[in-house]
């Protein structure tokens, strides 16, 4: 009804004035936690620190690895790494980012009390600074993902003359080496950067200031992209689409992100395991093949999402072409029902984020497996509870997604290796787990990828550890004075070569 | 006089004390263990999780938790936020101004339209004013915020261009900026408890009017402006003072929806925000705030009373 109201409204909508031509307003759609990058956890953060700190390396649109303030690298053997630095490169405090620098930080990543940093590079051994511009990174066993984690918050260099007397504080005034130089901060309302005119390459920054405005209600992030109070709102929602696209004064663009969304099963967690669906993969293999991701796609998303059965999205080199979601089929999922020998209709509970888009996916599902004989029950939770319900074994399925890693180790490891940390219904298979801790030390990028596909099929495929649902869509809505915004997949705003007419 | 005063302010210390217990104990209860929340991505870490809870004395027991933070609160330490690192006082200090602010524009428009729209329909009580008023206040209680907030958004900044969207500015920043970004939220609020006001108003001018003393007054041949203004609604306000800080008092708790709507930064959102980041010190030092307002408020609300009613000082 209010969204109705709201495209009715937007038909006729004109803008407010045009805005000062160099500021330029983001819409966020959570308010970050502490912009430190040792310490911060938000995805949010992240969107603020692609102004405020550069990193040792960046991905591009195909999610390659690109230099940033490295220039370069070189395995000098499976567990040497050899870092190039580039030559005058300034943090904001004016200091010189160099290879001492770069040590500092990686330690202050690996031993501050409370970094969560360190199990991203936990694989480090020691950090040499072998002159100015080099430095060399030992590790303790060869790593596939080490180069993956330097492009985000761990590759992140910070002045170690300002983090030294900030100590824990470091966060409320952060200093980079990234184009934007912090300004103030006011919590839950906005954060301000500026133009940091000494940047290493400052010729491709035409913004003078960034302003951050967490703006969580989907709704009013859109009225004040159509009334001109913000050029910039990420992660829009897929019925803002239509909206947005009949309004010319506003772009939008699509890009698929790195994550997923699926059903977690619980297999072998506690005794809520003890049921068909945990034990017999036949019953899971019916569950999937009642759902139709498709269908599922269009009700709930506009089709705007990407369907999958596998943790990798298309946009990272290491999805597997060929391991493709099975059409619905009703009657092969109730002869496998059949088979396992369950009475239908067998009663499965999903517990389900309590969020709106969710609880109708949730339902969706519920219609789609009643055909085949499940009868699903829906418990809706707030997401914190949910999260921890599942930690303890306390639910039989969970839909749950994942904001994901340009690394596919991120997406897989830890939800299907024995023991891994999210992996909540405690799938177990030894095959599996000898592939993962292959493919985690492999940097041949060939052979990485056949053990990833090997484990993937034989996880899903075989055993049906987990559905697969869909990758999602980060959709970002611009205003159409806006030009030069280059989409990646991770769904950060680099401010480079962006432009306000 | 002031022996009462001070016996009053004496009840608040132990009514602060109990409710500091309840907060801790409440927060028990509530679902979610802040160290998952707080690990955020990095929750399937154990080594993670049990640094942050040594970090927070989360593997403390619970009575040896609530010791260490009321020993902090004492020396006016309120502890830091979990998910910002902001000293809580330093937050509450900044968002108790734009609350108040808020608080108060609502309502004073709230007053503005309550109290004489109240008036004006007892005074011609059943006939076509009354009807208006109560038909007006009816839509005022029984619309809902949000629905109204956003149909304002669509009205004021979509459409006609002449008011931000959301956001805000402190008044001292730009004042004329910082109404334009409060007047809308101000309303929504104030147009609820305008509906309230003026329905109190009206049935405690009702009464006072069927009075004897109004009878007396009218036989001595007052003109009915000075029977209604100083006879009359000087005893009608004492239910209406009451109602009035009790509803103030709410709008300074922060109003929730309003807030999050406008997405103006401040109590209510701050407290939401928390509760569902399991922000626990943030919790507990706004609750705690909240209801020194509150008494606060009370004890004004009391003193009002006198003022208005001079017989009520005897006791």
């Amino acid at each position: 009804m209010i969204r109705k109201a709201l495209v009715a409204a937007l038909l006729a909508a004109g803008t407010i004035g045009a805005a000062q031509a160099q500021n330029l307003r983001i819409g966020l759609r959570e308010d970050p936690d502490i912009l430190d990058p040792t310490l911060s956890r938000t995805y949010v953060g992240r969107i603020v620190y692609a102004a405020l700190c550069d990193k040792l390396f960046d991905i591009n649109e195909k999610l390659e690895i690109v230099p940033q303030l490295a220039t370069g690298y070189r395995w000098e053997d499976p567990k040497t790494l050899t870092i190039t630095l580039r030559d005058g490169v300034r943090f904001h405090d004016g200091e010189v980012m160099d290879a001492e620098a770069v040590r500092y930080s990686l330690n202050r990543h690996l031993t501050m009390q409370g970094s969560f940093r360190r199990s991203e590079i936990s694989g480090i051994e020691a950090v040499e600074v072998v002159d100015p511009r080099t430095v060399r990174i030992r590790l303790k066993n060869p790593s596939g993902s080490l180069l993956a984690a330097l492009t985000d918050r761990a590759g992140m260099i910070l002045s170690p003359k300002a983090a030294e007397a900030a100590g824990r504080n470091f966060g409320t005034r952060p200093v980079c080496a990234g184009p934007f130089r912090f300004v103030e901060r006011v919590a839950q309302e906005r954060i301000v950067v500026e133009r940091f005119p000494e940047y290493w390459d400052a010729g491709r920054i035409h913004i003078q200031r960034v302003t951050y405005l967490p703006i969580p209600d989907n709704t009013v992030r859109l009225a004040n992209l159509q009334s001109g109070a913000i050029e910039f709102g990420e992660r829009m929602e897929p019925d803002d689409v239509k909206t947005v696209r009949g309004n010319r004064n506003l772009r939008v663009v699509a890009v698929e992100e790195l994550g997923y969304q699926g059903i977690t099963i619980n297999i072998n967690n506690g005794p809520r395991a003890e049921t068909p669906m945990g034990r017999d993969a036949r019953v899971r293999a019916a569950f999937e093949l009642a759902i139709d991701r498709d269908a599922l796609n269009q009700v709930v998303y506009e089709g705007m999402y990407t369907p999958t059965r596998q943790p990798v999205p298309p946009a990272n080199p290491y999805h597997i072409r060929d391991f493709r979601p099975e059409p619905r089929d009703v009657n092969r999922a109730r002869a496998l029902l059949r088979e396992a020998g369950v009475t239908t209709p067998l009663t499965v509970e999903m517990t389900v984020p309590n969020n709106p888009d969710l609880r109708q996916v949730g339902e969706v599902i519920q219609a789609m497996v009643r055909e085949a004989g499940f009868d699903l029950k829906l418990r809706a939770m707030e997401f914190a509870s949910s999260l921890q319900a599942a930690a303890r074994g306390d639910f039989e399925t969970f839909l749950v997604g994942w904001s994901g890693r340009t690394d596919p180790d991120g997406n897989i490891y830890t939800f299907t290796r024995t023991g891994g940390g999210q992996n909540d219904g405690r799938y177990s298979n030894p095959e599996v787990d000898k592939l993962l801790d292959a493919a985690r030390s492999e940097t041949d990028f060939e052979k990485r990828r056949d053990l990833y596909a090997q484990a993937i099929r034989l996880a899903l495929g075989q055993d049906r550890a987990r559905i697969y649902l869909w990758h999602r869509k980060n959709i970002m809505v611009h205003s159409a004075r806006l030009s030069g915004y280059r989409p990646v997949p991770d769904g950060l705003i680099r401010i480079q070569d962006m432009r306000l007419q | 006089m002031w022996i009462w005063l001070l016996r009053r302010m004496g009840q608040i210390l132990p009514t602060l004390l109990i409710l500091s217990i309840l907060i801790f104990g409440l927060q028990q209860l509530m679902p979610g263990d802040p160290a998952l929340i707080l690990a955020g991505e990095e929750r399937g870490d154990p080594q993670v999780l049990a640094q942050i809870r040594a970090e927070l004395f989360l593997d403390r027991p619970l009575w040896q938790q609530y010791l260490h933070w009321l020993g902090n609160v004492l020396q006016g330490d309120f502890g830091f936020s979990w998910r910002i690192r902001m000293p809580v006082s330093e937050l509450i200090l900044e968002k108790l101004p734009v609350t108040f602010q808020l608080a108060t524009m609502a309502f004073i428009i709230a007053l503005l339209i309550g109290v004489p729209a109240g008036i004006l329909s007892a005074v011609w009580r059943d006939r076509p004013v009354d009807w208006v008023t109560n038909a007006v206040a009816l839509f005022g209680i029984s619309t809902p915020n949000f629905w109204l907030g956003i149909m304002m958004i669509l009205l004021f900044s979509v459409q006609l261009g002449w008011l931000p969207p959301s956001g805000y500015v402190p008044l001292t920043e730009d004042p004329v900026q910082s109404l334009a970004t409060t007047i809308m939220p101000a309303f929504v609020l104030g147009n609820g408890i305008a509906g309230v006001l003026m329905r109190h108003t009206r049935a405690a001018m009702l009464t006072a009017l069927s009075q004897d003393y109004v009878r007396t007054a009218r036989a001595k041949g007052l003109p009915e402006r000075v029977v209604v203004t100083k006879h009359a609604l000087r005893n009608a306000l004492i239910p209406v003072v009451t109602l009035g800080t009790i509803e103030f008092g709410r709008l300074l708790a922060g109003a929730v929806l309003t807030e999050q709507i406008f997405t103006i930064p401040g109590f209510g959102k701050l407290i939401v925000d928390a509760v569902f980041n399991r922000d626990y010190p943030v919790v507990q030092g706004v609750v705690l705030a909240t209801a020194l307002i509150f008494v606060t408020l009370s004890l004004v609300a009391d003193l009002l009373y006198m003022t208005i009613n001079p017989r009520l000082r005897a006791a």
